[in-house]
């Protein structure tokens, strides 16, 4: 293998991943990859944390301080690192049910805090590892093991819900956009704040067969199909009727968990 | 030099131990009767430049605890019953990933909310079992203010130097008693950081090397850069399903503990060279326990009590030799049996084993006590 990326950011003797064929979880942590590359970080200062999934596996391939903990509590462990050393540039990598139905809790207040994290969430709108069953962000109609009749429940926006909870740089792009998703995981790694990327992933093997999606390919068409820049949305609605709509969704200055604390420590010394 | 001497509370007694042990980090949740132990660490730690932080849930609490251990820092979380289950799921990925920290449990009465400002004492089986698996646990448990100063102290050392979680479980009579300590220099105290890599070394995470107690552990940033799960995990760190592997793993991290029995249990045995009956108990309740031993041997019988500090490892060998010299031993503890279950077991039939507990939120008295002993006789 000689593809400079792979030697300079990957842990080579771990791969290949054991992500399925035709999985989006892949282009993703690719997209992570070249934007940590973009940033000019250095390797031993960048830790990536990550929760319980088929997502959450990405940081073992991945050459930096990396931890894989319990299922959802990847931001609760990163505010732990971040906080006792804020020098750390620290990046979560959730699943869509990691991060919002067993993690919801610490998104939210991630977000509110505004913590210097960056979160990419990879949303395959299902619990892959577990097998296929419905999860937070699963439309409402769709299939998942669980969901044998369709789901009933609605689904969250989480791109959203944590500009809602107060992050302060929030976007949402696809693996089939991954210029576009390189460039937000990359804008969010610069963000002081608490920054998300909504990544949005394919799982041909559960949600795809559940939903008869077809192959891998149909899945990256449907994507294309079904999203709109927010540019595009804004000047021309008509053209965004029916679509999920991508793009920056808050990008804002607010003051930084971690310098707010460290100006504590300042002022006691007095 | 002159003394400094303190009147404090068990819980203010565990922060003052604490920062005195190294303390950087403390991340939690409220909940009586634990929440002194959060307050006055968010007064103190900004101070030496430590970082306090109130996170949403107990769950949060470890998990930011654990976060910030990996970074170097020496990390502490405290809580009551209701949190102590929550925080259970993590305390198993701190034991498999090896990772410094104290837990701590002030505990309350009765399952549920129960009774949040009464004591208890109905955790010490869930100190050792509350989280799946089979994991090494260490859990110490005082009896006063001043002995609360010394554990948690301790308690950080025996984290640093077995890399692994250690829960204090104190609770309601010695959390919010108050009494006169002489706090000691830093100089006075034996202080024990984990051990590191040194810098460029050959690093594997969980690597023991020749001489090694445990692996050693580089804080995240310091230039090696390697990988930390709850997954069953070679000596690089990786996963691996390999059972051989897994093996290993959980005989290791179970062995540092059970092969170091001598260094980690601590106890108290007073009275005990002639005695011919025992009272074993501990926590708060091992000070009525005493009392009513005193009063006994005014009488002129000849009772000791043993007195666990220690909790886990149990001190099974010293419980066992002193059943091969009494003939009863009467547990005292605030709870249906727990420990007596744990003393029956050890002792194999060599003496007869009976409880005075009670799990309704009232301490034992020396007088209830001494009723139940005087049944044997
Ligand atoms: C406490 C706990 N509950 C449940 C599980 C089982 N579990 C593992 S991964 C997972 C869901 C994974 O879905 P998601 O987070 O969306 O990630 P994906 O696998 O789809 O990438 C579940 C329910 C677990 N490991 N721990
Ligand atoms: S189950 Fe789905 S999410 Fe998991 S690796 Fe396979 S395709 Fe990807």
């Amino acid at each position: 293998m000689n593809n400079p990326l792979v030697e300079n950011y990957f842990r080579v003797d771990k791969l290949p991943h054991i992500w399925c064929p035709g999985c989006g979880h892949g282009i993703i942590m690719s997209a992570i990859a070249r934007a940590i590359e973009k940033s000019g970080l250095d390797k031993d200062k960048v830790c990536i944390v990550s929760g319980i999934g088929c997502s959450s596996r990405a940081p073992g391939y991945m050459d930096f301080n990396t931890l894989h903990t319990t299922h959802g509590r990847a931001l609760a462990f990163a505010t732990g690192v971040k906080l006792a050393n804020p020098e750390l540039e620290v990046i979560v990598i959730a699943g869509d049910g990691d991060l919002s139905a067993i993690g919801g809790n610490h998104l939210i207040h991630a977000a509110r805090r505004n913590i210097n994290l960056t979160t990419i969430c990879f949303n395959n709108n299902i619990y892959g590892m577990t097998g296929g069953q419905y999860s937070p962000t699963t439309a409402t109609g769709d299939k998942g093991t669980t969901a044998p009749y369709g789901n009933i429940d609605r689904p969250f926006d989480i791109t959203q819900l944590a500009a809602g909870a107060g992050a302060t740089y929030a976007a949402k792009a696809t693996v089939y956009h991954v210029n576009q998703l390189q460039k937000y995981i990359e804008a969010a790694i610069g963000h002081k704040g608490f920054s998300m990327v909504e990544a949005v992933s394919v799982c041909p093997t559960y949600y795809g067969r559940k939903n008869k999606k077809g192959s891998a390919v149909d899945m990256m068409n449907w994507l294309k199909d079904s999203f709109v820049d927010m540019k595009i949305a804004e000047k021309m609605p008509e053209k965004a009727v029916g679509k999920f709509v991508m793009g920056e969704y808050v990008n804002k200055v607010e003051p930084e968990y971690t310098e707010l604390y460290d100006q504590v420590i300042e002022r006691l010394k007095g | 030099m002159s003394k400094v001497i303190k009147f404090l509370q068990g819980n203010e007694a565990c922060v003052e131990g604490a920062l005195m042990a190294g303390m950087r980090f403390y991340s939690g949740y409220p909940i009586t009767p634990s929440t002194e132990i959060a307050e006055l660490s968010s007064e103190k730690l900004p101070k030496v430049g430590g970082k306090f932080i109130q996170m949403e849930d107990e769950i949060a609490g470890i998990a930011a605890a654990i976060g910030a251990s990996l970074t170097g820092k020496k990390a502490m979380t405290a809580t009551s019953g209701p949190g102590f289950s929550l925080k259970q799921e993590n305390i198993g990925y701190a034991a498999i990933a090896e990772i410094p920290l104290v837990v701590v449990n002030v505990q309350r009465g009765g399952p549920s909310t129960g009774l949040p400002t009464s004591p208890g004492q109905g955790d010490v089986m869930q100190a050792k079992w509350g989280t799946h698996g089979d994991h090494p646990v260490i859990c110490l448990t005082p009896d006063s203010v001043k002995e609360t100063f010394d554990l948690t102290i301790r308690a950080f050392n025996l984290a640093e130097k077995y890399r692994t979680p250690v829960i204090l479980l104190t609770d309601e009579i010695t959390g919010h008693m108050r009494e006169k300590i002489e706090i000691p220099e830093v100089s006075e105290l034996e202080i024990y950081d984990r051990v590191m890599p040194e810098k460029g070394a050959d690093y594997k995470a969980y690597r023991l090397d020749e001489g090694d107690l445990v692996p050693k552990m580089a804080p995240f940033g310091s230039g090696f850069r390697y990988h930390v799960t709850g997954l069953m995990h070679d000596e690089t760190g990786f996963p691996s399903n390999s059972t051989e592997n897994a093996d290993v793993l959980i005989k290791r991290l179970m062995g540092k503990i059970e092969a170091n029995k001598e260094d980690i249990i601590t106890y108290e045995a007073y009275e005990t060279d002639d005695a011919e009956y025992l009272i074993l108990s501990y926590g708060g309740t091992a000070r009525t326990a005493k009392a009513a031993v005193k009063k006994l041997r005014a009488e002129g019988i000849k009772v000791g009590l043993f007195r666990l500090i220690t909790v886990w490892p149990f001190p099974e060998e010293q419980v066992r030799a002193l059943s091969e010299q009494v003939k009863d031993i009467l547990v005292a503890e605030l709870n249906f049996g727990q420990i007596k279950l744990e003393v029956e077991r050890v002792v194999k039939g060599n003496a007869n084993v009976r409880l005075c507990g009670k799990a309704n939120g009232e301490i034992l008295t020396p007088e209830e006590l001494m009723k139940a002993f005087k049944e044997v006789l």
